[in-house]
């Protein structure tokens, strides 16, 4: 079974937020809430500084604590690449999966259901990329499945350095980022 | 200066356009709407080019059931790739701002009040013609002039040569670029133009000195950008701010704001002293040399040293990087260039430096453009000048050619000389945040008999109108096709995508308007902007059918390297390379560039540098709902070590006053390893004062506001803008 996944290479991106407004548009994610944002991390003393910057979001990690709190099973992981989803219709907006997140991905949307990324699933489904992916002026993400060991994304993790965001979380994130 | 001409278009031969000769019969066939946009079913994807700055990306733009959805890039577009920048992406949100405005408005009260009258079109363009009638009358046509930004002000532009002015200027050349192209025309002969002929995608080494790509979002130079980082790049930042670019780079130099020309030239004596430079191409297209020689190679590293605060060693290696990779190498000129009031010279430095890399015409270096030759539409002539322009009296700046001086207009306009400007028009550029020192704006708006703003939003210069009239935004409006010169010709329409939410109007409509009442209708024979479009699109074979299906014609590709048969050509009075300027040392000026110092700021004050973030436009943005979100005000970048001497905390609220006790409005401070100790750094477009504007008003801080000072480019009349220095109020 495929296990999709993302693989950013935070030497090209520069932050400039266009994965976050093209997930508004195309998601019709309302004003004041993202689905995705930008992470600008530096170190050091002027003028030797080390910064990386990475866009983020959920991980649709293989282990998740937001579908395990899920008390109607509205938090579910959908049969095609193991993508974490909502069903709009089951969630009852008690926040569990919100605060259960590590990596503070879900809000609830103001019709009163938890949302997040979808990893563009309805796009995916039809052949095309998610929409943060088709925008990116620098092309610093890649999309696919990970279990294939002959994707783009998993040769990318073959020949380059990662890291995942909070990997003593446990959830076993499906977003890597090159460094 | 005729010496100086102005590029030449290549001509797209006949072959070229055979496939769309065959279209051309079906050219008269509109694709005409069944009903309104808005009353449609399903999805339509309609293609139409960007206008949130000015790159001109090709867009798609995705309409469900009658509503605007999304913008995307249009694979076809050679500058999007089919992927637009954030402002782009963020198109759909100008369409969508609650602040837009909405209906014509005549002014009601003292000018700069924001009291308004909603009038009708008709209304609104009888006050116009009337006062333009006088002003012809008592003053002559010249006394009207206009300022505009953008693609958009075309037939504005036509109505103001009909009408019989020649004051027609953008605030992009003596408030941005004007320096860099007078730089680059002077050396090679030629501008470096818009969308910048920088071949990043190809270069091996890319020098940028202040650029900050990636946090200027220019699309095709940030997908080069990422590209050249890709293929390990050598990359060269240097800026008192440690940016995006610089986090990216190989080599960082954090240099003291002021002191560019001093590396610049030390740089280059280095390259000469040490014999780097591309001998064969210099001896081959340059002239001269030897004088350069004698003149550049005094600077050492040690001295530059000394200004730049840039270690010598670090000197002498980034000079030996760049020249290592010639002529892939590629020091890059920079957009906004009035800094310090040598700019013209500076940025002639940079052309030079890149003349001593052999980059100019070559693969990495600077490509020859192409465009899409499209006659003109068929005008009567227009009438005969009969003064000139008033933006550079007696020459004053011999080197301000192509383009005119905003700033000379705004002054002839306070002091009625040569003679008084009684009108002016205003298009799509917001001159309180585009000219430097707004008292002299606000001085020479209280001289006009009338003051007419175009605008899709109640920017801040509308609310000094007389009447403001509402356009439409690009994707509700047609506009002039785009032929920008790039690698490769092509030929780009804006189209309406979808209706106007409102009273709001195209500006050719405007325009024709307008002239009908003035008694100048001729001058506008079509019928609407299709009928010019067409007629333009039908003299060179194409169809206006096929332009508005595809968005994007292209042109084949030509030769853009002079490896590869691009002819070398140099339209300098010597038809070379001017290593040293003849014309510059006619004028009394360095016909070699020297470094002059620039002051430092006083004990207790920081140079007020400024620039961009890639989710807004100058100040043209901050409204859009989308982009807003994204960013809904600026910040004062503080060194840590500063912040901690004058107690201030990250995300507090300060203010600054400058050095002629002008006081900002308050803007949060962002205490940051990112930047020198002697400057402090804001995003420019920020701390709009127009009340209208209620989702942005007065928030953040506006660097034009203490941009008090300005100092004046001796060669060709530019307003350098980092000469003002700030110290901290803290009872924000
Ligand atoms: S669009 Fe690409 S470059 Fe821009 S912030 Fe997102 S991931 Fe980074
Ligand atoms: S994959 Fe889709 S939903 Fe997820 S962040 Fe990207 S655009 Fe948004
Ligand atoms: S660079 Fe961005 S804002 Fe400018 S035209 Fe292109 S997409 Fe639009």
């Amino acid at each position: 079974m495929a296990r999709f996944g993302m693989v950013i290479d935070t030497k090209k991106c520069v932050g400039c937020q266009d994965c976050v407004i093209a997930c508004k548009t195309e998601n019709k994610v309302p004003e004041g809430h993202d689905r995705d944002w930008i992470v600008t991390e530096s170190h050091g003393k002027f003028p030797d500084i080390l910064m990386e910057i990475r866009t983020e979001r959920c991980n649709h990690c293989s282990n998740t604590p937001c579908v395990s709190c899920c008390p109607t099973g509205a938090s579910h992981i959908h049969d095609v690449g193991g993508v974490v989803l909502v069903n709009h219709d089951l969630c009852i907006g008690c926040k569990a999966c919100v605060e259960s997140c590590p990596y503070d991905a879900r809000f609830i949307h103001p019709d009163g259901y938890a949302d997040k990324c979808t990893f563009c699933i309805h796009r995916v489904e039809k052949g095309l990329k998610p929409a943060c992916v088709e925008v990116c002026p620098t092309y610093c993400m890649h999309f696919g499945d990970l279990d294939d060991p002959n994707s783009e994304v998993s040769k990318l993790l073959q020949s380059r350095k990662y890291h995942v965001n909070l990997p003593e979380a446990g959830t076993q994130p499906n977003i890597f980022y090159l460094i | 200066m005729n010496s100086l001409s102005r590029r030449k278009f290549l001509k797209i031969s006949g072959a070229t356009i055979a496939t769309a000769a065959v279209l051309a019969g079906s050219a008269k066939t509109f694709v005409k709407a069944s009903k309104k946009i808005s009353e449609r079913k399903g999805l339509e994807i309609i293609p139409t080019y960007c206008d949130l700055c000015f790159w001109k990306c090709g867009a798609l733009a995705y309409i469900e059931d009658g509503k605007l959805w999304k913008v995307e890039g249009n694979p076809a577009d050679p500058l999007s790739n089919g992927r637009l920048c954030p402002r782009g992406t963020g198109g759909v949100g100008a369409h969508y701002d609650p602040d837009r405005l909405k209906s014509p408005l005549i002014r009601k009260s003292l000018r700069g009040e924001e009291k308004w009258i909603d009038v009708t079109w008709d209304e609104a363009f009888d006050y116009i013609a009337e006062k333009m009638i006088k002003i012809k009358n008592e003053y002559g046509p010249e006394s009207v002039a206009l300022f505009s930004h953008g693609i958009g002000g075309s037939f504005l532009k036509h109505l103001i040569r009909a009408y019989g002015s020649p004051n027609e200027t953008a605030p992009s050349f003596a408030q941005c670029r004007g320096p860099r192209e007078v730089g680059f025309e002077l050396t090679f002969g030629d501008v470096v133009g818009s969308p910048e002929r920088t071949d990043i995608e190809n270069t091996r080494c890319l020098t940028l000195i202040g650029s900050h790509l990636g946090e200027n979002m220019h699309n095709t130079q940030v997908q080069e950008f990422s590209r050249a980082v890709e293929r390990g790049a050598s990359i060269i930042v240097v800026d008192p701010r440690f940016s995006v670019a610089a986090s990216k780079a190989k080599y960082y130099l954090p240099i003291k704001p002021g002191t560019d020309l001093a590396l610049l030239l030390a740089w280059m004596s280095i390259i000469v002293n040490e014999k780097l430079y591309d001998a064969e191409y210099i001896s081959k297209y340059g002239t001269g040399f030897d004088l350069f020689v004698a003149e550049v190679s005094k600077y050492t590293p040690e001295w530059a040293y000394v200004e730049t605060g840039i270690e010598p060693d670090l000197i002498r290696e980034t000079a030996r990087e760049m020249a290592r990779y010639k002529p892939a190498s590629l020091v890059h000129p920079g957009r906004h260039a009035t800094w310090y009031g040598d700019d013209a010279q500076r940025s002639r430095a940079i052309a030079l430096l890149n003349a001593l890399l052999g980059s100019w015409g070559r693969k990495g270096g600077f490509y020859q453009t192409h465009s899409f030759s499209i006659p003109k539409y068929p005008y009567p002539p227009y009438p005969e000048l009969k003064k000139e322009s008033v933006h550079n009296p007696n020459n004053k700046y011999p080197f301000a050619t192509g383009e005119q001086i905003s700033t000379g207009i705004r002054e002839a306009t306070i002091t009625g000389k040569p003679y008084p400007i009684k009108g002016w028009f205003v298009y799509g550029t917001n001159l309180m945040q585009a000219l430097p020192n707004q008292n002299e704006t606000v001085e020479a708006i209280q001289n006009l008999d009338l003051m007419v703003v175009v605008d899709v939003i109640p920017s801040e210069i509308a609310g000094w109108a007389d009447v403001v009239l509402p356009e439409s935004v690009y994707l509700e409006r047609y506009d002039d096709l785009n032929t920008s010169p790039f690698k490769e010709a092509f030929v780009g329409i804006r189209q309406p995508v979808i209706e106007e939410p409102n009273d709001q109007k195209p500006n050719w409509w405007m325009a024709k308007k307008i002239a009908e009442k003035i008694g100048l209708g001729n001058y506008f024979p079509w019928k609407d902007v299709e009928e010019y479009l067409d007629t333009r699109l039908q003299a060179a074979d194409l169809s206006l059918q096929e332009l508005k299906t595809k968005g994007i014609i292209k042109a084949p590709q030509q030769p853009i390297y002079f490896e590869d048969g691009a002819e070398p050509e140099f339209l300098t009075p010597s038809g070379k390379i001017e290593f040293y300027s003849s014309q510059l040392a006619e004028a009394g000026f360095d016909p070699v560039p020297r470094y002059t110092k620039h002051p430092d700021p006083p004990p207790g004050y920081f140079r007020l540098i400024y620039g961009r973030a890639p989710v807004h436009t100058f100040s043209k943005t901050q409204s859009n709902p989308l982009l807003k979100d994204m960013m809904d005000e600026n910040e004062l970048w503080v060194n840590t070590d500063i912040a901690e001497k004058y107690g201030l905390n990250h995300g507090v609220y300060i203010k600054l006053k400058n050095q002629d006790g002008v006081v900002s409005n308050k803007i949060k401070v962002r205490v940051t390893e990112r930047i020198r100790t002697d400057c402090v750094y804001m995003v420019h477009g920020f701390g709009q004062k127009s009340r209208q504007l209620r989702s942005t008003f007065n928030k953040g801080a506006s660097d034009s506001e203490l941009i008090t000072k300005y100092t004046i480019d001796p060669l060709m009349g530019g307003t350098a803008m980092n000469v003002n220095f700030v110290t901290f109020e803290m009872e924000a």
